[in-house]
């Protein structure tokens, strides 16, 4: 089984919008998140899977490009490690902005 | 800011802290620089931080220091999908002076953490991102920031940068990290009140317990679960290797909600509220995926160094160890008046011999072997807890037969040979 059917059946205790939601975020008004190609993304990679692993649900596959949600970014640095083609050019946002934890 | 420094270093966790707080007690002119809007904020762990080495850095730091409880009690559990079996130890030793270790929340201790190597005498720049080391003949003299006229320089650079040290690899000393050198976590923090904490968790106040699991937690992938409880609140998260997670398609919130709805666990939080939710990168790539630690006017210490023994969930007290060593070098180095690779040199020599480097030789192949050989996690834990049911459960077979049908059934449609191979392999690299 992969992931999505061993996971169909569960409960959401709350949904990925709501974890976000309990998060706090100082966005910056630039991304520092950068798709480099998405004709990449279209043509070579089916999977998707920054779209699956990305624990803020931060990319989206819109059809032809690729959404990047980067205000609700958690900076853990998996899109960048994990995407098959380095197709992500990844950076600390600007100083004292992006995610804020409080208590984690 | 053109100001020179004697030592900048880069990221106020654990590790850049200790390194800060050592150097700047010894009387050296110390930056510490932080990206994040206060330090801590950009940093997540499970939450249990272990006493000793931060004894190191401050004598009975538990007196003042926002820690959560205590613990008390360590429970591992094999979690099957609707079973679960368990073992721990509990000791009332770790409930009083010194103790062992404690919950916290990473938000709150590091910045109490920061203030003492402020305290100490160290400057503490906040929201600032150190975007390169600059680099001079061959040394790193300096720091990039991304503030207007934001040069400065220093003597010797310490990066503290983290799991995602994009300083250390534009220095050249790693590549990048591949998905089964590092694991993503996700965690909830979920209130509750004292005494239901208490009641669950068979706790005494000011008492806590850990619980590591295994199995079902992650769905067979190389990883565990956590739960850990803080004073008022419950930290409950997983972690699998992001090659785990890219291999299964997981969803790591995913994950998250299957843990935290297993018939198990669902009794432990109930009724809680979730506070926050947070996702990290855990460097587990260990000895094997240590990257240069020493060059010419620059160290790197704590999670950007891979400095993780993921099997001991242990990491931020080795961070503090490092920290510590790299800041005993530089005050060192400071008066020889040498800050060349082969002086700093004596930092890497003394962590190899620390039980950081110790511990992380002993582990050096165990991760990379469960994650080769995933039946230990998919097929020996479901195992163990058929085997546990059947043999508790009275229903009037005899123990002997029992046994003889638990053998049956444990080795069926497998070869005793694999078996004692996979004993045998788990033992050579966890020995």
């Amino acid at each position: 089984m992969e992931g999505d059917e061993i996971m169909s059946l569960v409960p959401r205790t709350n949904t990925i919008e709501e974890k976000q939601y309990l998060v706090r975020f100082r966005a910056d008004t630039q991304s520092h998140l950068h798709v480099l190609d998405n004709d990449v993304c279209a043509t070579s990679c089916p999977d998707k899977l920054c779209t699956v692993f990305c624990p803020a649900e931060v990319y989206k596959w819109e059809g032809k490009r690729m959404a990047v949600g980067y205000e609700g970014c958690h900076e853990c640095g998996s899109c960048r490690i994990g995407c098959p083609y380095q197709n992500i050019k990844w950076e600390y946002p600007k100083g004292g902005h992006g995610i804020v934890f409080r208590l984690a | 800011m053109s100001e020179k420094f004697d030592a900048i270093v880069v990221g106020a966790g654990p590790a850049g802290t200790s390194a800060a707080y050592t150097m700047a007690k010894a009387g050296l002119d110390v930056l510490l620089i932080e990206r994040g809007e206060y330090p801590g904020s950009k940093n997540v762990m499970g939450g249990v931080l272990y006493r000793h080495q931060m004894e190191e850095m401050i004598p009975e730091f538990y007196k003042e220091a926002p820690v959560e409880r205590p613990v008390v009690e360590q429970r591992f559990w094999m979690l099957g999908e609707d079973s679960v079996f368990t073992s721990g130890y509990k000791g009332l030793e770790w409930a009083k002076e010194p103790y062992n270790n404690f919950t916290v929340l990473r938000a709150k201790f590091d910045q109490w953490y920061a203030s003492k190597a402020v305290e100490a005498g160290a400057l503490l720049i906040n929201e600032t991102v150190v975007t390169e080391c600059i680099v001079e003949d061959d040394r790193v003299v300096g720091v990039r920031t991304d503030r207007p006229d934001g040069d400065v320089y220093a003597d010797v650079v310490v990066l503290a940068d983290g799991v995602n040290s994009l300083l250390a690899k534009s220095l050249g000393f790693h590549k990048e990290f591949k998905p089964d050198e590092v694991a993503l976590a996700v965690m909830e923090v979920i209130n509750l009140p004292a005494e239901k904490i208490e009641d669950r968790f068979n706790l005494e106040p000011n008492q806590g317990t850990t619980i590591e699991i295994f199995g079902d937690a992650t769905k067979g992938a190389l990883g565990t679960g956590f739960i850990y409880t803080n004073k008022t609140s419950i930290n409950i998260g997983v972690g699998t290797t992001l090659s785990g997670m890219i291999k299964l398609r997981l969803r790591p919130y995913d994950l998250l909600d299957y843990l935290k709805s297993h018939p198990i666990v669902r009794p432990l939080i109930r009724g809680g509220e979730s506070m926050e939710y947070a996702a990290h990168l855990i460097p587990e790539g260990g000895f094997h995926s240590m990257p240069k630690i020493v060059g010419n006017g620059v160290v790197v210490v704590g999670d950007a160094g891979q400095m993780v023994n993921s099997i001991h969930r242990e990491g931020s007290n080795m961070a503090m160890t490092s920290g510590r060593l790299a800041a005993e070098t530089i005050i060192l180095a400071k008066e020889a008046n040498d800050f060349s690779a082969n002086m700093l040199d004596t930092y890497r020599i003394r962590l190899l011999e620390s039980f950081v480097g110790q511990d992380l030789k002993k582990y050096k192949d165990a991760a990379h072997t469960f994650e080769s050989y995933p039946q230990y996690f998919k097929e020996y834990i479901p195992m163990i807890n058929q085997a546990a049911s059947q043999f508790f459960t009275v229903d009037g077979v005899p123990k002997r037969e029992k046994q003889k049908k638990i053998f049956k059934s444990l080795t069926e449609g497998k070869s005793k040979l694999g078996m004692v191979q996979d004993i045998y392999r788990a033992w050579k690299v966890m020995k």
